[in-house]
């Protein structure tokens, strides 16, 4: 089982590796939307000190959405869902396997490229680590309920407006706890409650996503 | 007791007992809807801090309530037709989710309209109105994916898996929003909450509440029959009964 576990992680990683597409983008997205707020609202520093959190938590959570479409969509288009889902390995933890692997190469570019962000924001200093440790929780948590989403629309021609629609209503206690974990670390204040709850929220979703995610697979490839 | 279940849960037996107990519980929705708003409008005593204003609470609260209650049979539902492949679950459930949409929008927008003399403003970031909000999203995403999914009994499924990850997510954002809310705001005054209503202002409250429900059952049993009828009208007790014009 673990065998299958790592095999399949490595394979996930080689294919993302070789389209380079499927990383960058999502990357880049996170980039410009960040880049459209100080246009839109005004460069005025305070301003976007005051909206930061929000505005980078929003922007990678929307990042997140834009990556999820394509989690299972190319294995089920070359029939190597079909495959994963005959294995006589379990299926939850196959799918396991797969979120990893997604976001590995999708929420963890991400993660990385938060700090340049948060400085072009004018995010204060000392709340950059907690905004680090809170997209890592956070984000693979949304990988994890996305990927209920993204299992049940992967037979849809046209899945990507009806995903964002399915999932986003469950993405909003991640972004309640998460955002307000970067504010209170901007304002100087103790942070624990929140990444506390958010690390719940992200063992919740380790438990149930991975069994949801294999039922809703095996609906949508019959 | 499980037989006796599954000879229910046959379509043909559930259509005739849905043809008794519709129009009963419609008879019995009207009576106290009718009761109720005129001891609600009429004979309840005005708020002395709300004025008159406070009357819509008799549209707004069953409202709310129905909004969550018709979510929980769905989710229900949702279980009793993954676990056991009860095909009627999945009609209730099917019927139920513009209902209960409908029962949120109305929520929300009676909401909004008795904010506006309380709060000063259409719109205020209070905790249950936005997880109403939320909620909102949740039905419209329910009848998105069973709309989009041509195969029938595919659809059924993935919509119940929908409803049943909704259904644990909806605690979970609604405690989140709570914690927001007053991790942002003062407490707004949510005089809803005032535990000491007054009997003259409870009775009409709950008559609403159950005419609400009783309104919901009979619409919600009218719906699954159409269904039934759409569903199963190439077999012989739906053709019998349309030659004897029985429908």
């Amino acid at each position: 089982m673990g065998g299958a576990f790592w095999a399949l992680l490595k394979r996930d990683m080689l294919l993302a590796f070789r389209r380079r597409a499927d990383w960058l983008n999502p990357l880049v997205f996170f980039v410009i939307v960040v880049t459209l707020f100080p246009l839109g609202i005004g460069p005025d520093p305070g301003l976007l000190r005051d909206i930061a959190p929000g505005v980078l938590w929003v922007a990678a959570l929307l990042a997140t959405l834009l990556a999820l479409d394509g989690l299972f969509r190319s294995d089920f288009d070359d029939g190597s869902l079909e495959q994963l889902l005959l294995s006589p390995q379990p299926l939850s933890v196959l799918v396991l396997a797969k979120v990893l692997a997604h976001w590995l190469v999708t929420g963890l570019p991400l993660l990385l490229l938060s700090p340049l962000l948060a400085v072009v924001m004018q995010l204060q200093v000392v709340a950059i680590p907690v905004l680090l440790v809170s997209l890592l929780v956070g984000t693979l948590t949304l990988s994890l309920v996305g990927a209920i989403g993204a299992a049940l629309t992967v037979g849809l021609q046209r899945g990507g407006v009806l995903l964002a629609l399915l999932v986003l209503p469950l993405f909003i206690p991640v972004l309640i706890f998460g955002s307000s974990s970067v504010i209170a670390a901007a304002s100087g204040f103790a942070v624990d409650a929140q990444l506390y709850l958010l690390g719940a929220l992200f063992l919740l979703a380790l438990v149930l996503a991975p069994p949801a995610i294999a039922a809703a697979l095996r609906i949508s490839t019959e | 007791m499980f037989q006796w279940f599954h000879r229910l849960a046959a379509s043909k037996n559930f259509y005739r007992l849905a043809e008794i107990l519709g129009p009963l519980f419609g008879v019995l929705g009207a009576i106290l809807l009718t009761l109720g708003v005129y001891r609600g409008l009429f004979v309840a005593p005005t708020d002395y801090e709300q004025g008159e204003s406070y009357r819509i609470i008799y549209v707004h609260v069953p409202s709310a309530w129905m909004s969550m209650f018709v979510y929980m049979v769905m989710a229900f539902c949702s279980a009793l037709f993954l676990i056991w492949k009860m095909k009627l679950a999945d009609i209730i459930a099917e019927v139920s989710a513009p209902m209960g949409a409908a029962f949120t929008f109305l929520a929300l927008a009676t909401g909004s309209l008795w904010g506006k003399p309380m709060w000063g403003t259409w719109w205020e970031w209070d905790a249950r109105l936005t997880s109403e909000l939320i909620l909102l999203f949740l039905y419209i995403g329910y009848m998105a994916l069973r709309a989009s999914i041509d195969n029938r009994g595919s659809a059924a499924r993935a919509a119940a898996i929908l409803a049943l990850v909704g259904v644990v997510n909806i605690p979970i954002i609604h405690y989140s929003v709570e914690w927001w809310n007053t991790l942002h705001q003062p407490a707004s005054i949510t005089k809803f909450d005032t535990p000491s209503i007054h009997i003259s202002m409870l009775v009409p409250l709950l008559m609403m509440a159950l005419g609400f429900t009783f309104f919901y059952f009979t619409n919600m049993l009218s719906r699954a029959r159409s269904v039934i009828l759409e569903r199963e009208a190439n077999n012989n007790w739906v053709k019998d009964r349309f030659r004897e014009n029985r429908l």
